[in-house]
């Protein structure tokens, strides 16, 4: 049992155990299991790719990247100039992206370029850097020239909507490209062969030369300086790569919750993500994508069983509660551990 | 000094878009100092102690919400009820603060994300149970507390039992005098508290842990016991700020305590490394005479009040996310160059 | 009477013994020296004489300590300290934010009690600070030291903080015995002889003193006798009248090493010069070097020996460029960039560093990614192409790692093992076999074997030899044991002060290097 524990680490223990636990209790209150696992499936496609944004981050050495709410602010702006010009379906997905990209680009290459003068704080300040983007972006928000009557209120009032609905434009997009059933649940084939295909990006990245540099530079420093490769360039990369991740993390999981949701929405957005990779097995320096796979999928199916189960068993909105806890737990057990070692 | 200067102009600028008589400003901003002062100070024992900006106040807040629901469950009000929150909420405080400084002694160097990770866990736990435990597995008597499912306390708890019980004990129309007074009678006993042993000693750990290791002193100790005073003094300052507000948002009023309260510091000019009751004072003025002059003058400006409002916010983040940066960069600047062999 | 006895004195270090059977002895009033190399043990010695934390959590030490003529086992600094012995260590244990009162008064304040304190306890009681000062002033002038001691720290010259570690020393009530790390490494020559005269000062009111230092003319000057340590041993106990500095050099440095090295015709030096470095400043924190000219011939083992702090380290990584540099590189004629590592590893240098767990190694990855990286990362090695990517090609890797691990011997389970888990010899065998990689002319390697037990040392060693014999390659080693120097080198610089102190064949007298250490110049040495 003790080696079991320490093999698959203290945290997943814990949390697979009080999953298997919610299961057993869900097919005891009878709760239909196919529809759980459709669910489970759904949740871990809309959020992967934002927890994949941490891999780049981490590995190139700027830790785990608080500062999300960054790249996600672009990925609302490029979903939001493809609904004003009226794309629906590919068209408006692939414009959002496109859009969202270089505009992410550009903010994480000056974020990196900041990043390189507070070596060590970086998960403070960017905490903080985050929360005012999105202060910020409020303010954009209200005044932004958007004329779609999608985007504005109704009745007059002022700036965006707070949620913008996707159905007549990207909504579902992904998740019904392909989708089949297989007995009772259903398989969002689009969205996780999405997942796929940006894991599999980052995978090849972390293959080729440029992205080993970019890895050996955040694994260690000093190593990296006398074999010659430029440290602050590399970490620069990674937070490129990590905010153009979270700029398209947010289209596909906005396409698949069918709303783009603005203003404070974003400000907690990287709790959960820093969460699951952490879940997952990666540390303050080591994070891999199978660490996403593993992370994610137990993070998500807890909050997706929990809700139904907890639901019957008491009343109130205890998945938000859940979520808070294990998130910031976990993060808070990885802040404790000297040195930052796996979680 | 640069920071308060420019938050200084920013709101006297605003102001003069506002139109509000200059006597209705200085109302509003006694009242708010009076009700936020305390809160700020639970901040300076930390910075001192070197554990920088104490997110972890949160919990001092909790604390003192936890008091205030036990003496509304017992409908307890008056000056009575003030006096008894205070005393129940003491202990909390200090059983928090003690588990907050044993989890920050294990983040040495990492404090503040810590802190506020810890903050926001906390919150979590704080909603399990009041939002689930509460009713169901905590017996509430009055049953006004609970919502209509009669588990789970409902979003605002109306504190009309203890509204101004501290601010109108000496009455002088709507002045706050004796919320001022005890304001005043903490700041001394904190300015006296540096002047001790125990306070010197804190400041020795705030500059160099190690030199105070080597000399003798309990470093571990030392930093708990500042987290305690800090927490202890925030639940006091929430059950201040709640007794004047009136009516308590169970689940949202210390969320914004440590939001508020640092950013109300570093825009005094206090950095992650220096702070004082001058700073306290300074940046409490300042940061509220921004919030109550910027929707004002987002409206009269923008014709849009909602751009005010958030952009205090905004100011909120970007002041602490600013004074981080530039205490980061400070850090990173090497001391001697080639051209000092 | 003897103030202090310090009997038989054993200490290990899990299997190494950092002391054996050391014994010392301090009379009341008297200025004792005690000299030695670096890694002699002197600071263990300091280490458990002062009670630290890290004798006790490695497992204590075996011997007998008398102070006062009573029994005497300091568990803690604040033992020592209570029974009247101060320390001024090496780096500065001042707060520089603190005012010269604070710093000499540090948690020994003198407080007044007050209304609060009667009621909370006495940690409460009020600060006295003009109690404070007045004792400050007292230690202050004891020394003759004039300055304000309302003054904050920071900023001060440096030879002010010693003589202000000195008052808060003699601050001490009590205070019979102060140890003196040494002390005058940081000052001027002007200040140090003032030192001096304060020290004699303290010794006539009683103090007894024990001086570290390597500065051999002060130990000769101003102590009564000496203790001279050598590997963890006492070689000698002396009155200091009766011995000459030469003399004491050579018993510090003297080692029976059993001399395996090659006869001169085996070796392949020429007269041609692979290396050239003019007026070369490296701002390496603790190991600066300070205008240093050096030649290299191709084809030679050169070491650069010489004590702690004094440059030797900031050589290799100062020509690496990983620390901000000036001056001049030549390597076969051609100006090599400064601060440019990658420019430096395509100029065939290859660069082994003194921390080898720090920056030599990812411990976090398998043996042969540790291996095949450099070259990859520099010479673009073990890559294949598909379409627009160039991927690591880790077929190629793996054959080329095994072929390492067996031509250098690298015990481990396998090449996907983590070099973490490997031993140090093993350790540095990997980077040894990484730094071949890149088929260099010229390999800088640091400290080769430190952290490595004995076996694997002289395997270590043996490798370099045959590197040099064998291809040819002209190697620079660095190194804090001058044995191991004059086991393997052609010749052997020591580097004082962040300058060649002078260069020696390594079959020079034990006198002559231990004089260059101690900063005499080479005329000296030779008559």
């Amino acid at each position: 049992m003790k080696d079991l524990m320490d093999k698959i680490g203290f945290p997943r223990f814990i949390i697979t155990v009080f999953l298997i636990g919610l299961i057993l209790l869900a097919v005891f209150l009878k709760i239909p299991l196919p529809g759980l696992i459709t669910d489970i499936l759904v949740r871990f496609g809309m959020n992967a790719i934002l927890v994949l944004a941490m891999v780049p981050a981490v590995q190139s050495g700027i830790g785990l990247n608080f500062n999300l709410p960054l790249g996600i602010v672009f990925g609302l702006i490029g979903a939001l100039v493809s609904i004003e010009f009226k794309l629906a379906g590919f068209k408006g997905l692939l414009v959002s992206i496109l859009i969202a990209v270089p505009l992410a680009a550009i903010a994480g290459y000056f974020y990196g370029k900041m990043l390189n003068k507070i070596k060590g704080q970086e998960m403070t300040v960017g905490t903080y850097i985050g929360f005012s983007v999105v202060s910020l972006m409020c303010i954009f928000w209200l005044v932004a020239p958007f004329k779609s009557p999608e985007l504005i209120w109704a009745y007059g009032g002022n700036g965006l909507r707070v949620t913008v609905s996707l159905e007549s434009s990207i909504g579902h997009i992904l998740n019904n490209l392909w989708h089949f059933n297989i007995g009772k649940v259903v398989v969002p084939t689009g969205l996780l062969l999405f997942f796929a295909l940006c894991a599999f990006i980052v995978w090849v990245y972390n293959k080729s030369k440029k992205g080993l540099s970019m890895r050996v530079a955040g694994s260690n420093e000093k190593f990296a300086l006398s074999n010659g490769i430029d440290v602050d360039r590399e970490r620069i990369i990674g937070t490129i790569i990590s905010t153009v991740l979270a700029a398209i993390g947010i289209i596909v999981y906005s396409q698949a919750f069918g709303f783009l949701q603005l203003y404070n929405a974003p400000l907690y957005a990287a709790m959960p993500a820093v969460a699951s990779i952490l879940i997952g097995g990666a540390s303050l320096h080591k994070a891999k994508i199978v660490h996403v796979i593993i992370g994610t999928l137990l993070f998500q199916s807890l909050l997706v069983v929990a809700l139904p189960v907890i639901n019957i068993i008491s009343e109130g909105s205890m998945s938000e509660v859940i979520r808070t806890i294990i998130s910031n737990g976990i993060i808070l057990y990885a802040l404790t551990r000297t040195g930052g070692e796996e979680a | 000094m640069i920071v308060p200067i420019i938050f200084l102009i920013l709101g006297v600028v605003g102001f003069l878009f506002t139109g509000l008589p200059l006597k209705f400003l200085m109302d509003e901003m006694v009242i708010r100092l009076a009700r936020n002062l305390v809160l700020v100070l639970s901040l300076i024992i930390p910075v001192i102690t070197g554990m920088g900006l104490n997110f972890g106040i949160v919990l001092g807040a909790m604390a003192g919400q936890i008091a205030l629901i036990i003496i509304t469950n017992y409908s307890i009000g008056g000056g009575l009820g003030f006096l008894l929150s205070i005393i129940i909420s003491t202990p909390i405080a200090i059983l928090f603060g003690f588990l907050v400084g044993r989890v920050l002694n294990k983040a040495k160097g990492k404090e503040m994300i810590t802190s506020m990770i810890l903050g926001f866990f906390a919150n979590g736990v704080y909603q399990l149970i009041f939002l689930v435990f509460a009713g169901s597995i905590i017996p509430i008597k009055n049953k006004s507390l609970l919502l209509s499912s009669g588990v789970g306390l409902k979003n605002t708890v109306d504190l009309a039992g203890i509204t101004y019980s501290l601010d109108r004990l000496i009455p002088f129309g709507k002045y706050p005098i004796a919320t001022l007074l005890v304001t005043l009678l903490l700041y001394l006993s904190v300015n006296y508290f540096l002047k001790t042993k125990l306070g010197q000693n804190m400041r020795a750990v705030g500059q160099d842990m190690h030199i105070a290791e080597v000399s003798g002193i309990n470093v571990d100790k030392t930093r708990i016991t500042a987290i305690i005073i800090s927490t202890v003094l925030a639940a006091w300052g929430q059950i201040i700020f709640l007794q004047n507000i009136g009516t308590m948002n169970t689940y949202g009023s210390h969320e914004q305590v440590g939001l508020f309260a640092v950013a109300s510091l570093l825009v005094g000019g206090a950095t992650v490394d220096k702070a004082s009751w001058k700073e306290a004072l300074i940046g409490t003025f300042l940061f509220h005479f921004l919030f109550i002059v910027s929707p004002l003058a987002g409206q009269n400006l923008m014709n849009n009040a909602q751009i005010g409002e958030y952009f205090r916010v905004f100011v909120a983040y970007g002041v602490i996310g600013l004074a981080l940066l530039l205490h980061a960069w400070e850090k990173d600047k090497s001391k001697t160059s080639l051209s000092d062999i | 009477m003897d103030l202090l006895q310090m009997k038989n004195i054993t200490k290990l270090y899990t299997e190494n013994r950092v002391l054996n059977q050391v014994s010392l002895s301090i009379k009341e009033g008297e200025i004792h020296g005690l000299v030695g190399e670096n890694g002699a043990g002197k600071s263990t010695l300091m280490n458990i004489l002062f009670g630290m934390p890290v004798i006790h959590s490695t497992g204590g030490f075996e011997g007998e300590m008398l102070f006062n003529g009573r029994s005497f086992l300091p568990k803690s600094p604040e033992e020592a300290m209570n029974l009247g012995i101060g320390m001024v260590h090496q780096e500065f244990m001042l707060i520089p934010g603190f005012t010269i009162t604070e710093n000499i008064k540090l948690n020994r304040e003198k407080t007044k009690p007050t209304f609060v304190s009667k009621i909370f306890g006495e940690r409460l009681e009020k600060l006295d600070l003009n109690a404070m000062a007045k004792d400050a002033r007292k230690s202050l002038d004891k020394l003759n030291m004039s300055i304000d001691e309302y003054l904050p720290v920071a900023g001060l010259p440096v030879g002010y903080m010693q003589f202000i570690e000195i008052a808060r020393e003699i601050d001490k009530s009590k205070l019979k015995l102060l140890i003196l790390d040494e002390p005058t490494a940081v000052l001027a020559e002007t200040e140090a002889a003032q030192f001096l005269d304060i020290i004699n000062k303290l010794s006539e009111m009683g103090i007894s003193i024990l001086f570290i230092s390597h500065r051999l003319d002060e130990i000769k000057k101003i102590t009564d006798s000496i203790t001279i340590l050598r590997d963890g041993e006492v070689v000698k106990t002396i009155e200091t009248s009766e011995i000459s500095i030469a003399d004491m050099a050579g018993l510090m440095v003297g080692r029976n090493i059993e001399m395996i090295r090659k006869k001169k015709n085996e070796r392949n030096a020429g007269d041609e010069y692979i290396l050239e470095i003019k007026d070369f400043k490296v701002n390496m924190p603790g190991e600066r070097v300070k205008g240093l000219d050096l030649k290299v011939r191709k084809g030679e083992i050169l070491g650069l020996g010489g004590l702690a702090g004094q440059g030797k380290i900031g050589i290799a990584n100062g020509i690496m460029g990983l620390y901000e540099t000036s001056g001049t590189i030549i390597k076969n004629g051609n100006k090599l960039p400064l601060n440019n590592p990658r420019e430096i590893l395509h100029s065939s240098i290859a660069f082994l560093s003194e921390d080898r767990r720090g920056v030599g190694l990812l411990l976090d990855d398998s043996i042969e990614f540790n291996i095949g990286f450099s070259s990859l990362e520099v010479q673009n090695k073990f890559l294949k192409k598909i379409g627009p990517l160039n991927l690591i090609d880790e077929k190629k890797i793996r054959e080329y790692a095994l072929k390492m691990i067996e031509e250098l011997d690298i015990r481990c389970t396998g090449p996907k093992q983590h070099t973490r888990y490997l031993s140090g010899g093993n350790q540095q065998k990997v980077c040894i076999a990484r730094a071949l990689t890149l088929e260099p002319d010229l390999l800088l390697i640091s400290e080769p074997t430190r952290g490595i037990d004995i076996g694997a040392k002289k395997l270590v060693l043996d490798t370099l030899v045959k590197l040099n014999k064998k291809l040819n390659m002209t190697v620079i080693i660095t190194s804090s044991e001058l044995g191991e120097l004059r086991q393997v080198s052609d010749r052997i610089a020591i580097i004082y002060n962040g300058k060649v102190g002078g260069i020696l064949p390594p079959d020079a007298s034990d006198e002559q290097f231990g004089l260059l250490m101690a900063g005499e110049s080479l005329d000296k040495v030779v008559n």
